[in-house]
């Protein structure tokens, strides 16, 4: 049975420096500007009148850059080239008022992280040790199109707590056990009343009019759509950079890297792009996505067909609309989409 | 605008089926209010695809490296300078090239729809080489103050220019939009990338950060025509053109140089003379 708590607006603040004591807290705060999710200040409050970030909080379990071993190479050390683990904090923490696609995105990244084969250890231990407390979206973005990602504005998959803000007070959906914990460490003990929440969610739900077209994407043939002549043209405005994957909830890569500092040493994984050449480049010097196309291909179809036929979940964009907006050549999922999913080949 | 684009479709098509040219790069509708899209148009029926609007931002030229067809290229005023500066260092012929001239107002700030700040100072609005224009000339800007925002800077004492710096690049993700919108920015491997030696870290180091973005701002001494491709490119609006700015003033200043204005001569950082100026031997 799923707890509805009510949280009065006035209660909020004081239940979010309750919450700081047995939790460290991330929240959306306002950078020069835009929005980002950082680790709050003792004292510091997640503004939640945020629209969305310019980053996704997949950074709350996937920093950008993390330290996993450190090393020496002096040999007069007796532990020299030895891998030592780097002391982690997985202390429980939680993100405050995270967007429902954002959560739905951690959801299909744990899929990649977590198998029956492996379990990555950085990205499992910090996401376990992490509540998930979500903010339903009233006023959705032009550019958002998660109605058609299978996710929405007050999706609930990914997340311990979402909550919905009804005026003076936010209706708190309590969704897990580690949620509920999460609400009563915040002293929010007000039971509630979630009937005004169905009517919100549809109208949050017709605002968004953006689309993505998939429906034909999982009968196409892998290699039709890999073999087809529009990557050219798809590709031609790409620059090649980042922006889109270090933007996307979604997009998990990364790289490991050592880094040296006169015989001491960090092995660290940084976030990583296929969208880059050196992604693929080989130790040889060979690379076999050297190309522009092949790698804007890699990108749309991983997302797109090989996610899709893989795992039977569909594809791998939750539809923050994100790389749409910060694209600098305003190459967009949405037509990529589109032009994959009508494509016929000639037989 | 209106005038513009129609006689950028006729060129193009008249050069796509006389033959004079295999293909033409322009722009395209953009699926965002504020966005157009660079194109690459190879059949004369797409033609009427192509647009002209103050959301033509991203610098061309940059598409045009090593490429070897007969190529038609719309270009503004800054286009045409590192159209310039691509031809001098053996990026593209110029026998290889068609340059659709447009005189150029300004483009828009994708965020804020206001005249991009590169192009509120802008003294070269026509451009500078071309074939054929799209419309006749425009009057150029008289009296700017380019370097109002470089000047504020020198003359902040070095703890404040650490902080201001520090500041600028504090939500840089290295995500190199700014160097890859960059047409100067064409090495087969950058030194950000090189594992042999490494120069840089590849984390979040403040001091890695910084060093990409100072050493590639080198790079661009005496090339940099501030069409402002890299800051609109970068998606944390981060002001990089503040480094770059301070070398073309300083190009300005030392050598009298302005990049991208002329094939007759080297640039200075590219060639010796006598006259170069040796004051900072101390
Ligand atoms: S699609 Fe856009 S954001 Fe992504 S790498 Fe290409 S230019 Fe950069
Ligand atoms: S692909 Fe784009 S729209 Fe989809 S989840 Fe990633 S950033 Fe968001
Ligand atoms: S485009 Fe912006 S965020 Fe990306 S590397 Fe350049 S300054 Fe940094």
């Amino acid at each position: 049975m799923m707890k509805i708590i009510n949280i009065d607006k006035q209660k909020w603040a004081g239940g979010v420096e309750s919450l700081s004591k047995s939790y460290r807290l991330f929240g959306p705060v306002k950078d020069v500007d835009c929005h980002n999710f950082k680790e709050l200040k003792q004292g510091e409050q997640p503004d939640l009148s945020y629209g969305n970030t310019k980053l996704s909080p997949k950074s709350v379990v996937f920093p950008p850059s993390e330290a996993m071993f450190t090393y020496s190479l002096d040999e007069s050390n007796p532990e020299h080239h030895i891998l030592k683990d780097v002391p982690k904090d997985y202390s429980p923490r939680a993100v405050l008022g995270m967007r429902p696609c954002d959560a739905k995105a951690v959801s299909l990244v744990r899929m990649n992280f977590d198998t029956p084969e492996y379990r990555d250890p950085y990205w499992m231990d910090a996401y376990e040790a992490t509540t998930f407390v979500g903010l339903a979206c009233e006023n959705p973005c032009a550019s958002c199109f998660c109605t058609s990602t299978g996710c929405g504005p007050y999706n609930e998959e990914g997340l311990d707590v979402l909550l919905v803000d009804n005026g003076n007070a936010y209706i708190a959906k309590a969704l897990t056990e580690k949620g509920e914990k999460l609400l009563a460490s915040g002293g929010f003990t007000d039971a509630g009343d979630a009937s005004a929440v169905d009517a919100k969610k549809a109208a949050a739900e017709a605002k968004i009019t953006a689309k993505i077209e998939t429906d034909k994407l999982s009968e196409k043939v892998i290699m039709d759509l890999y073999d087809a002549p529009f990557w050219h043209d798809v590709a031609f405005a790409c620059i090649n950079c980042c922006t889109c994957t270090y933007a996307c909830p979604t997009c998990w890569c990364f790289d490991i890297q050592d880094e040296n500092k006169g015989c001491e040493g960090v092995r660290m994984r940084n976030w990583d792009s296929c969208m880059t050449p050196l992604f693929t480049m080989h130790g040889s010097g060979h690379n076999p996505r050297d190309k522009k196309h092949q790698r804007v291909r890699q990108r749309f179809m991983h997302k797109l067909k090989y996610f899709v036929d893989k795992y039977q979940k569909g594809i791998m964009c939750v539809g923050c609309g994100r790389c749409v907006q910060q694209c600098p050549v305003n190459l967009d999922i949405r037509t990529v989409s589109k032009t994959m999913n009508d494509y016929v080949a000639k037989s | 605008m209106d005038a513009y684009i129609t006689k950028i479709k006729a060129i193009s098509e008249r050069l796509l089926k006389d033959g004079t040219v295999e293909a033409v790069i322009g722009f395209r509708e953009g699926t965002l209010p504020t966005m157009s899209e660079p194109c690459f148009i190879k059949r004369s029926d797409d033609v009427k695809d192509l647009v002209w609007n103050a959301n033509c931002r991203i610098n061309l030229a940059n598409y045009l490296t090593n490429r070897k067809e007969k190529i038609a290229i719309v270009a503004k005023g800054c286009d045409s300078r590192n159209i310039v500066n691509h031809i001098i260092e053996n990026k593209i012929k110029r026998d290889q090239l068609f340059i659709i001239g447009v005189p150029c107002k300004g483009m828009n700030d994708k965020d804020t729809g206001a005249l991009q700040d590169n192009c509120a100072t802008c003294t070269h609005r026509n451009p500078v080489i071309y074939d054929e224009l799209a419309g006749d000339l425009v009057e150029e800007q008289t009296g700017v103050d380019k370097y109002a925002d470089v000047k504020k800077v020198e003359a902040m004492t070095t703890d404040e220019k650490w902080a201001f710096f520090n500041n600028l690049y504090a939500s840089c993700t290295r995500c190199y939009a700014c160097r890859n919108a960059c047409p100067l920015c064409y090495c087969p491997t950058c030194f950000v990338d090189e594992s042999k030696p490494q120069w840089v870290g590849k984390g979040e180091d403040p001091i890695d950060v910084r060093t990409y973005h100072f050493l590639r701002a080198y790079h661009c001494a005496g090339r940099c025509t501030d069409c402002g491709s890299c800051e609109a490119a970068c998606p944390q609006n981060i002001k990089v053109r503040q480094l770059t700015k301070k070398l073309e003033k300083d190009c300005a200043e030392l050598f009298g140089w302005e990049a991208g204005l002329t094939l007759d001569k080297r640039p200075p950082l590219d060639t010796f003379s006598i006259d170069d100026p040796n004051d900072f031997i101390k």
